[in-house]
């Protein structure tokens, strides 16, 4: 039978089907931590379905020595322990791959295939045998399938078996039950089946200056580290993890150790709505609040966005993406909510906006929201995603300067206010577009009215056309002038230039990287750059202006991202091309190559 | 909200309070709102229940939504923060602004549209959260700034300024704060300052969402007859069933309990509040029996008024949370941040 051959040690993509509820989530975590400690590098994609317990869900893993972690662009290897979804399972499999299943029941004629081969381990006929209790038998059902796969794939099993004493530490009974199950599928399948498989795991040593982590554990630590102190959120996937996060961070380092009290406030809301206005609250206080939601959440919210920007008061929305319109699918990903975040609010609104590519900008960018959010007393967006929200990525060790020092903009002491002769909230009297501010109950010059009505420049109420144009011009002004403070775009650059440039945005990057090396490695000549932040640097722009021809690739229908270009820097329209992925799936870099196919024809990009 | 700035002249011989201000120290701007709107008149009675506290001015924190009622802030206590913000969404700024910083005194002003239609859901869950502050409802029956159309707390039969029979049935806040286990409930009438004014000054020492629905009439669209929410309605069918005394920290606390009618209740900050009975038989502290006579009294079309119910004891909002006693805006970034260090034994579990 012929393998693909560009797969093997260190390099495949692996795909298990179970039934949601069933316990396969900490199954499948373990397997793919092993890995990891296996010292390879490799990613993890939870494919699931908006429900408690019952319907289909996958888990994708990806194990690629280069380290390249977008969603593998095919799967060599499927485990399928779901029969309902066995058709669809059967036909993702790559021709040459295996496909292990749970043969207690024999597997239909219609789902066989001869350009496969079919691994058959009665994983429920060996825990019906071995274990009593249907649910303990369904848990350790997923624990025999990660034995199995220790035997096929090589994986050590000294590493397995030192995760489960870590997980299991007190519960001495689990540990032993989790031991069985291991050994249970080991040993079936090496006494069965050739073992290895082509395909297999050997430990190196790429790993050790990463770690594993979502984005949403990383946002909610980047709180921590920038000093948020109350959070405010209503329940919604894929943001609700960001909000366990900041509670598990805040339960470990903000306790107080002589009262046992909290050095934080986190309030679960009556709707988004609720939620916005406490931060805005908090924030008019003086503290750094912020809340994670989703785009339905930031729908609510954009009454009270329009607040915060018209009466400058500083606060963070973390937007973790999901497919929409409307409900639209709850546990998918997708980038649909740049322009609803940029521009929210109704009349003349503009954000600042930073779009993280990983954990890791989650971290560093959930710190820098609150920095910019006060210097520029404005609404500060981090648009992540599903896939990098909830999805396990390995990144670089995050690293913390403990001379760090918060901006927290223009506030004045009781001090400086004391020395003041007057103080109005909204006079630039330095030219950069910010006006110091004020909080309440520090001293009484510097009381004022918060208000979302029309205000002028000293902050108060007016119907007059001219000092309402002022202050909505300074906005305007300040907002933009953040344009080189959010995250710089990363640029990948060639020597001596290409025509063709692309430019992506958030987790797309991964797959973007991936396709781009690869037209590298064949002489395909491409420039890359990667926008972080908006409104967009001037280096976006000059971008643009020196290539041919810009492919933009995102995650949503209709362009988001080639139209915020369109509308926010001066590049040529018929330059802009694009390719767009809105399925609901993390991106990988078939798409992108496909997408870029008729752009090289049309350049006649030189090949080398 | 319209602002015209009052002229600052005083009579040299106005009284100090034991902070050294006049009661002038505690007005606002001018009031933009019609000659003899109810809600002035609570501005009155907040100005006076401010300077009888002694309240520093910057230690206030007053908010409101948007309506006729929203705009009153700007008439009271020039030098506290203000926060006029989107219609019905008061509560959360509130809650948003105590969980940051549980020192200051906060007042929340809003209307019968703001509370009980736009914002029924905010100000419902203020009141589970329990979040420390006053919130007066000013309540006329209508919204005025659009003309004249009925509000959520007309009662069946009102006629509109134009004729329109209301046939719905009103939410009426006081049984809705006490069905939600509010603390501190009271109605009053914006024409009865004696009446209102100790229940503002009990308002503000409540450690919890204190409540005052205020009748406030508006004299533009809801004050001709076929109204029960204008100024004779409300005189001829309100009766007050307690009477409130305020004493504050610092007096000296006179008892008569002789007859057994009056019950002094410590407050969170060690005042006093004490209710005298003027119904027989009703009892603050019952909750169910204070929604039993509500109900008696408006099936028969009376106002029942004052300090209605009150649960002195009890966690508000940072009690449930379990935050620190010490402001959250006021601990420094060095305790909040966990440091490097930290950081580096936190990622050696995500390995």
């Amino acid at each position: 039978m012929a393998h693909d051959s560009s797969h093997g040690v260190n390099d495949f993509g692996l795909k298990i089907a179970t039934v949601n509820g069933t316990g396969s989530a900490s199954a499948n975590g373990l397997l793919l931590q092993a890995l990891f400690r296996m010292g390879v590098p490799v990613s993890g994609k939870n494919v699931f379905p908006s429900n408690i317990q019952g319907l289909p869900t996958w888990y994708e893993i990806r194990v690629n020595a280069d380290g390249y972690t977008a969603r593998s662009p095919d799967f060599q290897l499927v485990v399928a322990m779901n029969p309902e979804s066995y058709a669809r399972d059967i036909e993702e499999v790559v021709s040459g791959g295996w496909i292990l299943y749970d043969s207690s029941r024999e597997l239909s004629e219609e789902f066989k295939r001869d350009d496969v081969t079919f691994i058959g381990v009665p994983f429920a006929d060996l825990c019906v045998t071995r274990f009593d209790g249907s649910r303990t038998r369904i848990l350790m059902k997923n624990i025999t399938y990660v034995g199995a796969l220790v035997a096929l794939l090589d994986i050590d099993m000294d590493v397995v078996k030192g995760m489960l004493q870590e997980k299991f530490a007190t519960k001495q009974h689990l540990m032993e039950a989790n031991f069985i199950a291991i050994e249970l599928g080991r040993d079936y399948v090496l006494e069965h089946f050739d073992c290895p498989l082509p395909i297999r795991l050997e430990t190196v040593d790429a790993t050790k200056d990463s770690v594993m982590v979502t984005g949403n554990a990383a946002a909610a630590l980047g709180c921590v580290y920038a000093g948020a102190t109350v959070g405010a959120w209503y329940p919604i996937t894929p943001a609700t993890s960001v909000m366990d996060g900041f509670t598990e961070y805040c339960n470990r380092f903000r306790i107080d150790p002589e009262t046992g009290k909290k050095n934080f406030c986190i309030i679960q809301a009556e709707d988004e709505l609720a939620a916005a206005g406490m931060v805005i609250g908090a924030s008019w206080m003086g503290a750094r609040a912020f809340t994670p939601t989703a785009g339905p959440g930031i729908s609510l919210m954009t009454e009270f966005i329009g607040l915060a920007y018209y009466a400058e008061v500083p606060s963070v929305f973390f937007d973790i993406q999901r497919a929409g319109p409307s409900t639209g699918m709850p546990t998918r990903t997708q980038q649909g909510d740049l322009l609803l975040c940029v521009y929210a609010s109704h009349g003349d609104t503009k954000h600042i906006v930073l779009f993280p590519g990983d954990p890791k900008e989650c971290f560093e960018f959930a710190v820098a929201a609150f920095d910019l959010a006060e210097r520029f007393q404005t609404p500060t967006f981090v648009v992540s995603d599903l896939d990098i929200g909830m999805n396990d990525w390995m990144i670089p060790k995050l690293e913390w300067d403990d001379d760090f020092v918060p901006d927290r903009g223009k506030v004045l002491s009781a001090e400086e206010l004391e020395q003041a002769e007057r103080f109005y909230r909204y006079l630039d009297v330095d030219g950069d577009h910010v006006a110091a501010r004020t909080l309440p109950g520090v001293h009484g010059k510097g009381a004022y009215f918060t208000r979302g009505s029309g205000h002028d420049k000293y902050g108060r109420y007016t119907e007059d056309s001219d000092e309402y144009v002022e202050v909505m011009d300074r906005l305007l002004k300040k907002v933009e002038s953040a344009a080189d403070a959010v995250p710089a775009p990363e640029l990948h650059t060639v020597e001596g230039g290409s025509r063709l440039g692309l430019i992506s945005i958030g987790g797309c990057h991964w797959a973007v990287l991936e396709a781009r090396d690869q037209l590298l490695r064949d002489g395909v000549q491409v420039d890359y750059l990667r926008v972080r932040g908006f409104p967009f640097s001037s280096a976006v722009e000059r971008f643009i202006d020196e290539h041919d021809v810009v492919v933009v690739v995102e995650q949503n229908r209709d362009e988001q991202l080639r139209k915020l270009l369109l509308l926010e820097t001066n590049c040529v329209k018929q330059k802009l091309e694009s390719i767009t992925d809105y399925g609901g799936q993390p991106l990988s870099k078939g798409v992108v190559l496909e997408g870029l196919a008729p752009y090289l024809e049309a350049l006649a990009v030189e090949v080398s | 909200m319209s602002y015209i700035t009052k002229p600052s002249a005083r009579h040299p011989r106005l009284p100090s309070n034991a902070v050294g201000l006049t009661v002038r120290d505690y007005e606002g701007s001018m009031s933009t709102l019609c000659a003899g709107c109810g809600h002035d008149s609570v501005t009155a009675a907040l100005v006076q229940a401010f300077f009888e506290l002694d309240i520093e001015p910057h230690r206030v924190a007053k908010l409101s939504g948007i309506g006729c009622s929203s705009k009153t802030p700007a008439y009271f206590v020039s030098e506290a923060h203000g926060f006029n913000s989107v219609h019905g969404r008061m509560p959360a700024i509130a809650a948003g602004a105590n969980a940051a910083n549980r020192d200051l005194l906060y007042v929340g002003i809003s209307g019968d549209g703001d509370s009980l239609s736009i914002g029924l859901g905010q100000f419902c869950h203020a009141i589970r959260r329990n979040v420390n502050m006053l919130y007066v409802l000013e309540n006329n029956g209508v919204y005025g700034l659009t003309k004249g159309q009925f509000s959520a707390s007309a009662d069946i039969g009102t006629t509109s300024k134009r004729g329109e029979v209301n046939e719905q049935e009103p939410i009426d806040p006081v049984n809705l704060a006490l069905s939600l286990g509010a603390t501190f409930v009271a109605r009053s009438f914006s024409g009865d300052k004696p009446q209102l004014v100790p229940i503002l000054k009990a308002g503000l020492a409540h450690n919890g969402f204190a409540f005052v629905d205020v009748i406030s009439p508006c004299v533009t669209f809801n004050d001709h007859e076929g109204s029960t929410k204008s100024y004779a309605y409300t005189r001829d069918n309100m009766h007050e069933v307690i009477e409130t005394d305020f004493v504050p920290l610092r007096a000296e606390i006179k008892t008569d309990y002789a007859d057994g009618s009056v019950q002094a209740i410590t407050m969170h900050d060690g005042s006093v509040v004490k209710l005298r009975k003027v119904t027989e038989q009703y009892d603050p502290n019952d909750r169910s029996g204070v929604v039993d006579y509500l109900s008696e009294t408006r099936s028969r079309g009376e106002i029942a008024t004052g300090l209605l119910f009150l649960e002195a004891a009890g966690a508000d909002m940072h009690g449930f949370q379990g935050t620190v006693d010490q402001p959250l805006v006021d601990i420094p970034y060095e305790t909040l941040c966990p440091g490097s260090a930290a950081l580096d034994q936190l990622q050696a579990e995500w390995r």
